[in-house]
């Protein structure tokens, strides 16, 4: 057979995808679920790291399942939802996208090795090249934040991408989100610019102001919806 | 050419890195810390390595017109594939190379091997050369990420080698070196080196 005429090359290129396409999803079936552990895992770790807590990679499971006693699923009106999905698995994501009233959102209940009781709630944004996400926790009267932990996919080395450091997470810890009995969210301002009236704050990263801002509109969209639920803990209390 | 040169010439005369200069984009962008350099290093000597030796197998069949598009299939199916593993069995490595991985697709060394020697030689001394060729590739990424962490951050694949001691003393870790542009300046300073040792290397 001629092999530079059209019909081969045709031929050559359906086979060729053909043979490709079934190599690759062979490999991502066999891979998944070892790929799935590896993500939940690493979700584990981002949640226990907003409690402030760092283990090493081979017990992370078992701190997670010793730790976090509790996950529900809240609404904005601070109720518990009982049918709806497993708290681990909503992707916070698309849900970060819907209207205030309209979000189902996860809270996972710590209880850490001193007996006392954090909320960890999880936030989803955007930075300057792609998305950011984060965990706060709360202390058990919902008012003040317990510890943080924010990730990034592709922020700026050394400037945006300083927001998963500690030193820029840190400085949420004693920050208050119910503030006289109204949410109040935790501002990021840049470094030396007088901060807002009311409202407690945290310094920006210097030269990633986008990626900063982003982190302020994230926490402003993300845990308002959980304002009722916060001020529910409050009055319980 | 004997298997031999095929093999060992990509180590130092025919360098792709500091005599070719191809694939300086992941020598910047890897190196920051050894062990992201050496996984990317295996990751590009495995890939490089079997395409070079399935495109050997098929380059009899390849119509001429298509000949890119079909080495770039096979490069980026098994791209795809090592990215895949990382992703199963190295996450914490393979978050941290994140698009790099995905960009050994556009790496030129890649092509430049498969146009150059794949396409017209037989599958073993393919493999050679595909291996050779990554080794090279390696044996710079190695170095540069050997400096760069040593003097960026005074560990070596994560472990403290700079005594605590130095720091006491007013000893200070060169932030410049974590840095893209400071790998521009080690590959240079090992080019320099290098060609001081090959004088046919240098131009006139």
């Amino acid at each position: 057979m001629n092999k530079q005429s059209n019909t081969y090359t045709i031929i050559y290129i359906i086979v060729m995808v053909v043979v490709v396409g079934a190599a690759l999803a062979f490999t991502s079936i066999s891979l998944k679920d070892r790929q799935k552990a590896n993500a939940d895992a690493d979700k584990m770790r981002q949640l226990l790291a907003s409690v402030n807590i760092e283990v090493p990679k081979e017990r992370i499971a078992e701190e997670y399942d010793k730790l976090i006693t509790n996950s529900f699923v809240v609404d904005s009106e601070g109720n518990i939802v009982n049918d709806a999905q497993d708290a681990f698995s909503i992707n916070v994501a698309v849900q970060s996208k819907e209207a205030a009233d309209k979000r189902l959102m996860p809270v996972y209940e710590c209880t850490l090795p001193d007996g006392s009781v954090k909320y960890i709630l999880s936030m989803y944004g955007a930075g300057l090249w792609g998305p950011i996400w984060g965990y706060a926790s709360v202390d058990a009267d919902g008012t003040t934040v317990y510890g943080a932990y924010f990730a990034h996919q592709g922020e700026t080395p050394g400037l945006g991408a300083e927001i998963e450091k500690p030193k820029f997470s840190d400085q949420f810890q004693g920050k208050r989100l119910i503030i006289d009995g109204r949410f109040s969210p935790i501002a990021v301002v840049k470094p030396g610019m007088p901060a807002p009236e009311g409202e407690d704050y945290v310094d920006g990263v210097s030269g990633g102001t986008i990626t900063s801002k982003g982190v302020g509109a994230m926490i402003e969209n993300c845990l308002a919806p959980y304002g009722n639920f916060l001020k529910s803990l409050a009055v319980n209390k | 050419m004997s298997n031999k040169s095929v093999f060992f010439n990509p180590f130092s005369k025919n360098n792709p890195v500091i005599v070719q200069i191809l694939g300086i984009c992941s020598v910047l962008a890897v190196t920051v810390k050894l062990e992201p350099a050496i996984v990317m290093s295996l990751s590009v000597i495995a890939v490089l390595a079997f395409s070079n030796v399935i495109i050997s197998l098929i380059r009899n069949t390849i119509p001429t017109n298509i000949r890119i598009i079909v080495q770039l299939v096979v490069v980026a199916g098994l791209v795809v594939i090592v990215s895949q593993l990382l992703e199963a069995y190295a996450y914490d490595v393979s978050k941290q190379l994140s698009v790099f991985i995905g960009l050994i697709i556009t790496n030129c060394i890649l092509m430049g091997r498969l146009e150059a020697f794949a396409m017209a030689n037989k599958p073993w001394p393919s493999f050679l050369d595909g291996v050779g060729n990554g080794i090279g590739y390696a044996i710079i990424l190695v170095i540069v990420g050997f400096f760069r962490e040593l003097l960026g951050s005074g560990t070596l694949l994560g472990y403290q080698v700079v005594p605590d001691c130095f720091y006491e003393a007013g000893y200070v870790n060169n932030g410049l070196m974590i840095l893209p542009p400071m790998a521009l300046v080690t590959v240079a300073c090992i080019i320099w080196v290098h060609r001081s040792f090959n004088r046919d290397l240098q131009e006139k």
